[in-house]
């Protein structure tokens, strides 16, 4: 079994690496990459834990082959933050202790980027049905909608 | 000095009750926090766990020659390989790691593998091969409990079981006070009815994980997603045979436990294999893993009697309860049975249990295990009681709730306790009195859970910058690192984040038992807060040093030691920054420690109201409006302590609506993941509106109460109760999934 | 495993063509990957067809829209045109899996995984909607009712690709609407579900309507004494009772984890009932 060649861009670098064709890149970012904070909760696509961006589209990583990420750009949790500059939807999670466990969360904050870059101005409703492939166990929800909305809310300069 | 307010605070906080940041923050929003997945060590094999496909067989050999023979493949380890038992416990639950001689359940451990990849592990697995003596099986507790039904092992029953039982029937227990059949007598009314529950999971978004490497010198180190690894070490150690002190065990970050880390999986086969290949080994479960082979809670069936007069009181209640923990003894139905009746101030109370073994895995605890099905058995016949009766039911529980110097249901009397005040709280709050529209209903239910203390052990070091460094043994699930830091900051006097606590891992800080029973903000509280006045001790004999003065004549005011008056001496303050900076003139490193052994953990009642709106078409269930009610005796942070109440109430929701374990009639799962098994999701559920009540509890310096596990017990009763009334149909079996109230609705006519 | 992906449809065919043992064509990847992790299905050979020009577009054609197979759930939510045209297949795809399975699963995907329970199906026989295949002996059109052969099985032969679905044009006065019933709000996978089509005459009548369902038999299907029960009316009661009865004569369902063979049939009627009101109103129609 020969392995494939990937180039690809991560949260703005660009890397390389080599994969079996049928790694996924979920695996490949936390086995090969070392960047951890894509979580896998499932490999079936059910719980978002995995979730990056690809090509500025969420999904899960775990439903992506490693080797279709050539030419594409990928952005993960560790990219969010600028330096020591949290993103504003990593502030308002922590400043509503919107989470108990944690593990959730990345794949919550890649998904909340993702639903903001498209509609700024999102209603509650729209919050839950975007993340509800977010699965936590830990909150409720509760915390989470409203941290979402707190960072809209202040990324529209509200 | 008042030695009563020195001991307890109640006002007059400046940290506790305010919402810092926690501590953990930055690295779980970035990504960085490590949970235990997320570790890898150099020249680490990966192992791969082989498990039986049948509820029930006799192993009758194993050969893994084929799979040795396979690339990369560096051990194979099988029951063989770990060291017997003397305690039934401990041999059970090696037995649920790794089958001995029977597989048990579908998913029970037959062997593992580690290799160089975890694809070659998994392949080398499959090349296994077991020959099984396949036998009868039996899932369900109705099922197991019939005369004919297949046996998991004969043996195993306790001495008191009464006769006409199985050897399936393991556990029995009696709680209760009075006699019943008089107070029945006395009744105007008596509903009797039978209940079923489904097992649930606890649903952790981190499936169990962890790295394990051994020496031949008999010295380990495990990486580990544990509620508590002092546990994980406790049976672990004697599995493999080691001492426990050359067993270090080291608690990653954990993504979620809910009891379910309470107990071991993984762990001591990764030892064995890092043992047997002499390299470090990373295991990992799949999600079909989790769900198959880690602890699902009991499923129930349940028979409730409770007689109430025309003006709602109850006069007598009696309740059996039988429980199904898995393949092996499970004490649970204890803890079912004291708490179904202990929200209620009762002259004539029974409560019997017995536990079945099934074909199923092994019980793990879920947040207040065994209570939340047995509470939501008497919460809806008491609110049968009143629908029939024409009364409030909230006006009910207040006639009936147990309250300081109540003698409960299973035995002790209550002293200072909230269930009255948190039923006024809801009964004045603007969700009880709401309009509601056609389909839709109201449904209010009580909850208990007793709160546990124990052992935990905090070290509080006061770096030379004045700062401290807190390190205690308790995994931090949701937040307790926040809490303790703050407990500190406020015994010492100084500013939140000059605290940093962190949980050390077992060779760093003493033992500390598991994170579970909502002990830790309690335990971990106490023996924080006598650290800091250990430490404030120390602090107040470098002063008095320097000063030349008695110590006795030394007060801890604000962060700095003070002389106690003016015929003491006349010296500006201390502060703990100048005391530390001269700490090692004036006689070493300053620290205080503390090893607690508490008790006096204060149960804890919350009261849960839900408006729910029932599609008669599809018997859909939506939760329109959820309020939950709680006493935490002092809410050190309360958005923690709201998410708490929050997190159980929606787990909750889950476990009354959809969330069920499914056995096919050859004995396997049929839903072993989360497609299936349904957590709810964000779209389903409104905000969860919280009111924190603060009835201090005497037992602990600050009045705080456990408040982790509360919150799962009444939703399944107060959905039930929404439920019934907006359909007009009683149900009686959870999940109340919509093909199930459907058939409730269509059979009403 | 070998990993393919073929810049031309000829190239692609070929692979598939001449593979051997398993093969399977990757466009989203949000049905295969999880078969493949669950070890349902160990393929040969992956072909992934995104590359393949054409593939990630949405054509207006003939007043309709050719869809190609590699076209996510979320570029079709995302195509005004198309979302005005057939809100009700849009939202069809739009209801499979969350929003990170949007970002990947395809239409055609969709159709080719013959899930009995696949979301879009219903909505796009309702609309009429045919498949373009094109394999080693051409090109071929097969309207999508005849795409799935029961649970896991298509009508498609060896190094056959569907390419594109086409969603044809529609008169005036027209309007289509799927629901499906899930025990939560989503990540479901549909108990019983109906895709409604229907078209106005001038009367404000129904003049046309095409009802399918999905959930409740080996494969979705039309039900055309669902539809003909719409025709000639503006869905009164006793019209909906009788669409009703129709559908629940269709339905064949099994009884599973997910629902029971009664509750399918029930629920099937009642999600074609709403659906063909959502639909009578998209149309403009009053009742």
């Amino acid at each position: 079994m020969s392995k494939i060649h990937v180039t690809t861009t991560v949260n703005g670098d660009t890397v390389e690496y080599l994969c079996e064709p049928t790694e996924t890149l979920l695996d490949v970012l936390r086995d090969r990459l070392n960047l951890t904070g894509a979580k896998e909760g499932c490999s079936t696509g059910d719980c978002g834990a995995c979730s990056v961006e690809l090509d500025g589209r969420l999904v899960s990583s775990c439903l992506v082959l490693a080797a279709e990420a050539g030419g594409k750009t990928v952005a993960t949790v560790e990219g969010m933050a600028k330096g020591e500059n949290l993103h504003i939807l990593q502030e308002k999670i922590l400043e509503h202790a919107a989470l108990q466990c944690g593990v959730c969360t990345p794949g919550i904050l890649v998904a909340a980027k993702a639903l903001l870059a498209k509609n700024p101005d999102p209603t509650e409703e729209e919050v839950r049905f975007w993340l509800a492939g977010n699965l936590c166990r830990c909150t409720g929800y509760d915390k989470i909608i409203r941290a979402v909305l707190d960072a809209a809310a202040e990324m529209r300069g509200a | 000095m008042n030695m009563t307010k020195r001991l307890r605070k109640t006002e007059g906080f400046k940290i506790v009750g305010t919402r810092p940041q926690r501590p953990d923050g930055i690295e779980k929003v970035t990504g960085r926090a490590l949970y235990g997945a997320d570790l890898s060590v150099p020249d680490m094999l990966h192992g791969a766990v082989l498990r039986s496909p049948h509820p029930h067989a006799r192993i009758v050999s194993i050969d893994a020659s084929a799979a040795l023979e396979m690339p990369g493949v560096r051990a194979v380890v099988t029951s063989a390989d770990f060291k017997k038992q003397a305690k039934f416990f401990m041999q059970d639950t090696l037995d649920n790691c790794m089958a001995r001689d029977f597989a048990l359940y579908d998913g029970h451990a037959v062997a593992a593998v580690a290799a160089k990849t975890r694809k070659q592990a998994e392949e080398a697995a499959a090349k296994i091969r077991v020959e099984y003596e396949i036998l009868p099986h039996v899932t369900e507790v109705e099922d197991a409990m019939k005369p004919d039904a297949p046996i998991l092992h004969a043996g195993r029953s306790y001495r008191n079981i009464p006769e006409g039982n199985n050897a399936n029937v393991t556990n029995y227990v009696e709680f209760g006070h009075g006699d019943v059949e008089a107070g029945f007598k006395d009744a105007d009314l008596i509903v009797e009815r039978s209940f079923k529950t489904a097992a649930t999971h606890q649903g952790y978004i981190e499936p169990n994980a962890c790295v394990a490497s051994m020496g031949p010198d008999g010295r380990g180190e495990l990486w580990v997603t544990t509620q508590g690894h002092y546990m994980v070490r406790d049976f672990c150690a004697p599995f493999l045979g080691l001492e426990e002190s050359k067993l270090r065990v080291t608690p990653s970050e954990i993504g979620g436990g809910f009891g379910g880390k309470t107990t071991v999986f993984l762990e001591p086969v990764a030892l064995a294999l890092a043992q047997k290949s002499g390299k470090p080994v990373k295991m990992v479960m799949s999600r079909e893993e989790v769900f198959r082979a880690s602890g699902p809670t009991v499923s129930s069936w349940t028979d409730v009697k409770i007689g109430m007069t025309r003006d709602g009181k109850i006069t007598a209640a009696q309740a059996k309860l039988r429980y199904q923990g898995g393949a092996f003894p499970c004490g649970t139905i204890a803890l079912g049975a004291m708490t179904a009746f202990a929200a209620y101030d009762l002259e004539n109370v029974q409560a019997l249990g017995w536990n079945v073994m099934t074909n199923r895995p092994m019980q793990a605890s879920y947040r207040a295990p065994g209570a939340p099905m047995a509470i939501y058995t008497v919460e809806s016949v008491v609110d049968e009681l009143s629908q029939k009766l024409g009364l409030d039911p909230l006006e009910v529980r207040l006639k009936n709730a147990a309250k300081k110097g109540t003698k409960s249901s299973y035995g002790p009397t209550f002293s200072d306790i909230g269930l009255v005040a948190t039923l006024e709280a809801a009964k004045n709050h603007p969700h009880y009195r709401a309009p509601l529209g056609p389909n839709q209903g109201r449904g209010i239910s009580c909850g208990f859970w007793f709160n546990f203390g124990g052992n935990s052990s905090v070290s509080l070091h006061v770096s030379p910058d004045g700062t401290v460094a807190v390190t205690e043994g308790n995994p931090d699930i949701g937040g307790s690192r926040a809490s303790i830091s703050m407990m500190a900051a406020e015994e010492l006097g100084i500013p939140y984040d000059k605290v940093r606590t962190i949980v050390g891992d077992t060779n760093s800080i003493g033992y500390s038992d598991t994170t579970d029973g909502s002990r830790v903000t309690f335990t971990v509280g106490i023996a924080t807060i006598k650290a800091a006045r250990d430490a404030i001790r120390v602090m107040k004999g470098r002063a008095a040093k320097v000063w030349g003065i008695d110590e006795d004549a030394v007060i801890w005011e604000d962060g700095a030691a003070k002389p106690s008056g003016p015929n003491a001496g006349e010296f500006p303050p201390m502060t703990m920054e100048e005391i530390a900076r001269n700490a090692f003139k004036t006689g070493g490193p300053i620290a205080g420690h503390y090893e607690a052994n508490s008790d006096g953990a204060g149960v804890s009642f919350g009261v849960h109201l839900v408006d729910v709106e029932v599609d008669p078409e599809t018997g859909f269930t939506k939760i329109l409006r959820y309020t939950v009610f709680q006493d935490a005796g002092k809410a050190i942070h309360p958005a923690y302590v709201e998410g708490q109440m929050q997190g159980g109430a929606v787990q909750g929701i889950g476990w009354a609506l959809n969330e069920e374990y499914i056995y096919g009639a050859d004995g396997r799962l049929q839903n072993p993941g989360f497609l299936d098994y349904r957590i709810p999701v964000a779209s389903d559920l409104p905000m969860i509106d919280t009111v924190i009540l603060e009835i201090p509890n005497p037992g602990h310096p600050y009045g705080v109460r456990g408040v982790g596990e509360t919150s799962i017990v009444p939703p399944l009763a107060a959905i039930s109760n929404a439920v019934s009334r907006a359909a007009d149909v009683r149900l009686c079996e959870l999940p109340m999934s919509p093909p199930r109230v459907l058939a409730a609705i269509d059979a009403k006519g | 495993m070998r990993f393919e992906s073929p810049a031309t449809l000829e190239d692609a065919i070929h692979l598939l063509a001449n593979a051997k043992g398993t093969a399977r064509v990757l466009a989203g990847g949000t049905d295969v990957l999880v078969q493949m992790r669950l070890g349902l299905v160990t393929p040969d050979l992956v072909v992934d067809i995104k590359g393949i020009p054409g593939m990630r577009d949405i054509t207006p054609v003939d007043g309709g829209y050719r869809i190609g197979a590699a076209v996510t759930g979320a570029e079709m939510g995302e195509h005004a045109g198309l979302k005005a045209l057939w809100p009700g297949v849009v939202e069809a795809m739009e209801l499979v899996g969350s929003t990170q399975v949007q970002g990947r699963a395809t239409m055609a995907g969709n159709l080719c995984n013959a899930s009995p329970a696949a979301d879009s199906v219903p909505a796009m026989i309702a609309a009429d909607a045919v498949a373009t295949i094109e394999g080693p002996l051409g090109l071929r059109l097969l309207p999508v009712a005849e795409v799935p052969a029961g649970p896991g099985k298509t009508t498609l032969t060896k190094g056959e690709i569907i390419t594109s679905i086409f969603l044809p044009a529609r008169p005036k006065h027209s309007g289509d609407a799927y629901l499906r019933f899930i025990p939560r709000t989503e990540m479901d996978i549909a108990v019983s579900s109906a895709g409604v089509s229907l078209s106005l005459g001038p009367d404000g009548m129904v003049e046309f309507a095409r009802v399918a369902i999905g959930a409740v038999a080996p494969t979705a299907r039309l039900v055309e004494e669902a539809g003909a029960a719409l025709v000639g009316t503006q869905l009164d009661a006793a019209t909906l009772d009788r669409m009703m009865a129709a559908v629940r004569a269709a339905c064949d369902p099994i009884d599973d984890k997910r629902g029971t063979a009664e509750f399918r049939t029930k629920t099937a009627a009642v999600m074609a009932k709403r659906a063909a009101k959502t639909a009578f109103a998209r149309a403009g129609g009053k009742s």
